[in-house]
């Protein structure tokens, strides 16, 4: 079996990696770059634990494979912080207890952070149907999507 | 010697009761902190399972001769790998669970496992592996495994407790109450008879089970995973492989959600016997699919009640029987149901029949509050039924009937004083119950019991010589408790929370603790690490008073610091914790606290739910409009998290009454085993979830403390089926209640 | 002598009584007197009990002091989730 050679970016770094055909983006990020910070819920894009950004897109990285990441930019959970520096989103959670186990705590943040780029100033029905794709069997939402509608109040304020 | 040693509980807190951050808090939105599925280790192999296609088959024979010899392939493992010691039933059931025997039991049953150098090796050298299946005649659904001709999963298993004619699936029997309830019914203006349903649900945790294994040749075994109880993964494991305890060291790693359901064990046995024979370390991920085909859903139920309602709302007597399938070995959680059923009534006369039943299913695992939700749901909707009828207010008869300090449970203990009126009246004064309501909108509510437990419990709590402090305890966090006994310790020490740091230890480090379950582990755990706390605090008195040449007893602990007390201690500037523990090498060498205890004294929870929906008769779908939670916590440690509680339970009821159910074909093939159509609740489908905390403190625990983790799941099934019954004006007894059985029930009505 | 309340399903294993009577001072004397006086509660001895005394529920804690007054109640093993 030979192996693929891929050039691509993630968090502002180059990377090159080997992989198998098969291998996920998931997997690759994983298994191959140690970045275990997303994570595998179901294989099946159905959880949103593996979310990541592909050239600002939000997307499911269980679903992409690994070879398709050449030439690509990848953001995952690891590059949101700046250095020491939480992102809001994250510095919310932890204030705002909008986590309980924490295992989908860094694909819930990725596509928060997607949204908020998108939308500064979500309705709750909106940030609601834009984190539909990300389960979370914790906490039942509530202080999630109150901690995404106070950071986005902050960062359009400090904005 | 156990004595009664009733202290105060204290009232007046400075760090108990607010709102930190959660230690472990920056590792989980950075991505940093590491689950079952992050570990690796040099060499380490990829372990997968073989599953049963079967609902019910006989092994005839397995060849892995093809398998073993595929390049890359490092072990293979049948239940032949597993040494047949003699175990009790409880544990033989779990091996047999963990890779089948003389039968595959149900679709997804493990049959074989192999250990490879990548994923794809190990997949391709599952399809190599032949597998000669008898097929049986199989059952799932518990009313159809009671009949007397129904398949039968297991022989000589019934206990003595089952009357001699009834079907071998039919596992035991319990009865609980008091009085005579053909005499209540008989009392009664109106009798309800009715009979509810309920399908499995699984937990749901969005971290599939993962383990990673390694044994050297001296027979030291390493495990990492995710689990609700490393001790009970280190028993158990080597009770099956027939190791000592000692040679098996498990760390747990941060959980990804457990509910009950990682409080027994699927791969970890697997792992390590792959590790064994490979000599190599292996880990093993299951998917979404294996977790829900062959990890633990709850039971499904069929439940018959009969309750007696006087026209005033007095309740005469109650009555339910109730038929639990826990899947394909014995141990439903039917005797707790049967005990929690009436829990929250005060009654003359009530009976309850629970039947533990066996069918071709993945065998149960506990659920948050195992066995008491679908009893709440079958006894709350019964009792909604006939307040409604009789035009009485459902909050009222609640009140007139509930269970109160001195109140003699339907089973069999007197309460204590217990916080189930607090709720209720709470809940009648709460604005959410007044709210007007619109067309095609319902408002429901139920009340829900929970024991809640105590359990062995070992802590530890060391000061460093720069005064801060580390408290060692035995139980993984699933919601925040490194957090919750991080601020126990810091009150009782009198310092800041900063300065305490909470670590899980792994099973070599610290005693026995028993799993993170029954909501347990901020209740005991956390009176453990007080006691730690005190014991230091002494040490730390005894070293002053030898400082200022004074007796022991001169010297008492006061914000955070060693002073003087009572008349002839002397002139003493206070010495603080850290100024203590910076001379301890002077004074006698390390400081630290040490509590180990068999906590009991939980005491019971009760909850209230108060919910709106709206059903749109076209489609029959159910949308929930407004939720409210009142639940008495005793003292609440850290509100954030208590009310995340509240709130989980509430979400995880919500799904089992709208969404979540396990579809069987007539093949006895599980048809949803994905996150796709086995759908938990998302974002878009529920409301924000109002929390109303009340405080009675529990006198079993030195600050009033007790369990709040499970009795948030017991009401919501109930509260839902109410509102959607008032909202859609036919009485809904099977739950889910989805769109396409809500659509039918209103066009048939 | 402490009185007992056993379980439903439990009775027939006590000749159909819903309370017995043991001499115990103490939860192991108890749950030997149960063994030794009614041989047939044997089997769900062996595979667990709680049991509430005053409310409180107990595991396994043999030294666990029991008086006469005591409120006793034996119930399914408990277990939670």
């Amino acid at each position: 079996m030979s192996k693929l050679h891929v050039t691509t970016t993630v968090n502002g770094e180059v990377q090159e990696f080997l992989c198998e055909a098969e291998e996920t983006l998931l997997d690759v990020l994983r298994d191959r770059l140690g970045l275990t910070g997303s994570k595998e819920g179901c294989g099946t894009g159905d959880c949103g634990a593996c979310s990541v950004t592909v050239d600002g897109r939000l997307i499911c990285s269980c679903l992409m494979l690994g070879a398709e990441a050449e030439g690509r930019e990848i953001e995952t959970i690891e590059g949101m912080a700046e250095g020491e520096t939480l992102h809001p989103l994250q510095r919310k959670f932890i204030d705002m207890a909008a986590l309980q186990c924490g295992i989908c705590t860094p694909g819930i943040l990725v596509a928060a952070k997607s949204l908020l780029e998108r939308n500064p100033d979500p309705t709750e029905e909106e940030a609601r149907y834009w984190l539909a794709g990300n389960l979370c069997r914790c906490t039942g939402y509530d202080k999630i999507i109150r901690a995404v509608l106070e950071t986005a109040a902050d960062m359009r304020e400090a904005s | 010697m156990a004595l009664d040693t009733k202290q105060d509980t204290r009232t007046e807190f400075k760090i108990v009761g607010t709102r930190v951050p959660r230690p472990d808090g920056i590792d989980k939105v950075t991505g940093r902190a590491r689950f079952g599925a992050d570990m690796s280790a040099p060499g380490m192999l990829v372990g997968r399972v073989l599953r049963s296609p079967h609902a019910h088959a006989r092994i005839v024979s397995i060849d892995t001769a093809a398998a073993a010899a595929l390049d890359g392939v490092h072990a293979v493992v049948t239940r032949a790998d597993f040494p047949d010691i003699p175990l009790d039933a409880a544990l033989a059931d779990i091996r047999d669970n963990c890779m089948a025997g003389a039968k595959a039991l149900y679709d997804g049953h493990a049959v074989a496992a192999v250990a490879a150098t990548s994923e794809s090796v190990a997949r391709q050298a599952l399809k190599l592996i032949k597998v000669d299946y008898e097929p049986l005649p199989h059952v799932t659904d518990v009313d159809r495994a009671m009949d007397p001709g129904a398949p039968a999963l297991h022989e000589g298993r019934t206990d003595e407790s089952v009357p001699e004619d009834m079907s071998p699936n039919v596992m035991a029997r319990y009865e609980f109450g008091h009085g005579d309830v053909e005499a209540g019914l008989k009392k009664a203006d109106r009798v309800l008879r009715r009979t509810y349903r309920t399908e499995a649900t699984h937990q749901g945790y969005i971290e599939p089970h993962a383990c990673l294994a390694q044994m050297g040749p001296d027979g030291q075994a390493d495990m990492w995973c995710c689990t609700q109880g490393q001790y009970m993964v280190r028993d158990t494991c080597a009770a099956i492989l027939g190791l000592r305890q000692g040679q098996v060291r498990v760390t747990a790693s941060e959980i990804g959600g457990g509910f009950g359901g990682k409080t027994t064990v699927f791969l970890e046995p697997v792992a390590l016997a792959l590790a064994r024979k490979a000599g190599r370390p292996v880990k093993m991920v299951m998917s979404r699919s294996e977790v829900l085909r062959a990890t633990g859903p709850t039971a499904s139920s069929s439940i018959d009640v009969a309750v007696g309602m006087a026209a005033d709302g007095r309740i005469t007597a109650g009555f339910a029987e109730l038929r639990y399938q826990g899947g394909a070995y014995p141990g439903s959680p039917v005797e707790l149901g049967a005990m929690a059923a009436f829990a929250p009534y005060d009654l003359e006369n009530v009976r309850t029949i629970g039947w533990d039943v066996v069918a071709n299913r993945p065998k149960q695992a506990a659920y948050r509050a195992p066995g008491a939700p679908m009893a709440a749901f079958a006894v709350e909707s019964a009792i909604d039924e006939l307040a409604r009828g009789f035009g009485l207010d459902p909050l009222e008869v609640r009140l007139r009937n509930a269970a109160r300090e001195g109140t003699r449970s339907a089973y069999g203990v007197t309460f204590p004083a217990i916080g189930l009126e607090a709720t209720l009246r709470t809940a009648r004064d709460h604005p959410h119950w007044g709210a007007p309501l619109g067309d095609n909108q319902g408002r429901g509510v139920a009340c829900g019991f929970w024991f809640n437990f105590g359990g062995n419990t070992c802590v530890s709590l060391n000061i460093a010589s720069d005064g801060t402090v580390n408290v060692t305890e035995g139980n993984p966090d699933i919601g925040g408790s490194r957090a919750s006994l991080s601020m126990m310790a810091a009150e009782e020490l009198g310092i800041p929370y900063e300065q305490v740091r909470t670590v899980i230890a792994d099973t070599a480090s610290l005693g026995l603790n028993d799993v993170t379950d029954g909501s347990r582990v901020t209740f005991a755990v956390g009176l453990a690490t007080i006691e730690a706390a005190r014991a230091a605090k002494r040490e730390m008195c005894r070293r002053v008073a030898g400082l200022w040449g004074i007796d022991e007893e001169a010297v008492v602990w006061k914000d955070g610091a060693a002073c003087p007390a009572g008349p002839n201690a002397g002139d003493h500037d206070p010495m603080t914790l850290a100024e203590i523990a910076a001379i301890a090498p002077n004074t006698g060498g390390p400081i630290a606290g040490h509590h180990e205890v068999n906590a009991e004294g939980a005491g019971v929870s009760f909850a209230t739910h108060m919910v709106d929906v709206e059903v749109d008769p076209e489609t029959g779908a159910t949308r929930v409009l407004r939720y409210t939670v009142f639940q008495d916590a005793g003292k609440a440690v850290h509100p954030d998290y208590v009310e995340g509680q509240f709130q989980g339970g509430a979400a995880q009821g919500i799904g089992w009454a709208l969404n979540e159910e396990y579809i069987y074909g007539e093949d006895g093939i599980l048809q949803n085993p994905g996150f796709l159509d086995y759908r938990i609740p998302v974002a878009s489908d529920l409301p924000m979830i109002d929390t109303v905390i009340l405080e009675i403190p529990n006198p079993g625990h030195p600050y009033g403390v007790r369990g709040v983790g499970e009795t948030s799941i017991v009401p919501p099934l109930a509260a839902i089926a109410n509102a959607v019954s008032a909202a859609a004006g036919v009485r809904m007894t099977d739950l889910p209640i989805s769109p396409p059985k809500l659509r039918r029930a209103i066009e048939t009505a | 002598m402490v009185k007992v309340r056993v379980w439903g399903s439990l009775q027939s294993a006590t000749d159909g009584r819903a309370e017995v009577e043991i001499e115990a001072g103490t939860l192991r004397e108890l749950l030997d007197g149960l063994a030794e006086k009614y041989p047939a509660l044997r089997p769900q001895l062996d595979r667990g009990v709680s049991v509430a005394i005053d409310g409180k529920v107990y595991n396994d804690s043999w030294f666990t002091p029991i008086s006469p007054e005591s409120e006793v109640v034996l119930l399914a093993r408990l277990r939670g989730g």
